[in-house]
């Protein structure tokens, strides 16, 4: 049992951060409010989990400004495809083996 | 038992999300019907006009109008519909993938539509028919990367009905009415009855 949960990376243990990296793996990039369309969540909350994301070394950020307004888009890193992959893996474990 | 429901839930919800932000999925069953059927109406005005052989030049330029105005009909048709959906799901419409999905669209659809006036410009009439056919299947397969799977095999059946047609010009009006009439009926019905029935 224990081999099975050391998979699971704490710094998924979030809906919305799964959410987040759902969209990130299959899209080049997302920026922030198509990231809170998609995922029905508010501007605080997002920014939070994102912020977490950023600092674990799991996605980076590119800011840029469109027109006048600033625009931030959020792109996955190789460290974080290969940690939410992983994870993905543990989490499949873990149902089949019950 | 508990925590293997919510990892089964993470799980669905992660394939969800995946393909929600990777596949455009408002687009409607119904707007396939409703421009077969602009297809249909703007065939047999085609066919009416075509029956007045007085004066063959103005006739090309009759039949350009009609065939300009059943594309805008169609394209107004497909936009009111996605929109229809889009909004009763509670989604938005102008997403990531829906922009993807015109940009793939349109680049070979306004290509073929440049072609087509060249060809006529030219006094190429014969092959304007096959060549709409073509580029518009060539159109399908390309968003169909976007949407349904459905609408990649549309884009097939559009290619064979313009290779077809480019076989026998004389035939042009019958594969135009097959290939925008018949086969958006045939779509449409089959989508909603799939999808949203």
């Amino acid at each position: 049992m224990k081999d099975l949960i050391s998979g699971l990376n704490k710094v998924f243990e979030s809906r919305i951060r799964l959410g987040i990296m759902s969209i990130l793996i299959v899209n080049d990039s997302f920026d922030f409010n198509n990231l809170k369309d998609a995922l029905n969540v508010t501007d605080g909350n997002l920014a939070s989990h994102l912020k977490a994301l950023e600092e674990n070394g799991i996605i980076r950020t590119k800011k840029q400004f469109i027109g006048r307004k600033p625009n931030t888009s959020y792109f996955i890193t190789a460290k974080g495809d290969l940690a939410f992959k992983e994870h993905l893996n543990a989490l499949e474990l873990l149902i089949k083996s019950q | 038992m508990e925590n293997n429901l919510t990892t089964a839930e993470d799980l669905k919800t992660i394939r969800k999300i995946m393909e929600d932000s990777t596949k455009f999925l408002s687009i409607s069953g119904i707007s396939g019907l409703f421009m077969g059927l602009t297809a249909l109406a703007g065939a047999l005005v085609a066919y009416l006009l075509s029956a007045d052989v007085r004066n063959l030049d103005l006739i090309m330029w009759k039949l350009v109008t009609d065939a300009i105005l059943v594309l805008m009909m169609s394209i107004t048709i497909a936009f009111y519909f996605s929109l229809r959906k889009a909004k009763r799901a509670g989604k938005s419409f102008w997403t990531p993938v829906s922009k993807r999905l015109l940009l793939n669209l349109f680049i070979p659809l306004v290509t073929g539509g440049i072609l087509a006036v060249i060809l006529m410009v030219k006094s190429e009439f014969l092959y304007i028919i096959p060549v709409f056919l073509i580029f518009y299947g060539l159109a399908l397969i390309n968003a169909g990367k976007f949407t349904y799977s459905e609408v990649f095999y549309l884009g097939i059946l559009e290619i064979i009905t313009g290779l077809v047609s480019a076989i026998f010009p004389s035939g042009a009006l019958f594969f135009w009415i097959f290939g925008f009439s018949i086969l958006h009926i045939a779509y449409g019905l089959f989508m909603y009855r799939k999808y949203e029935a």
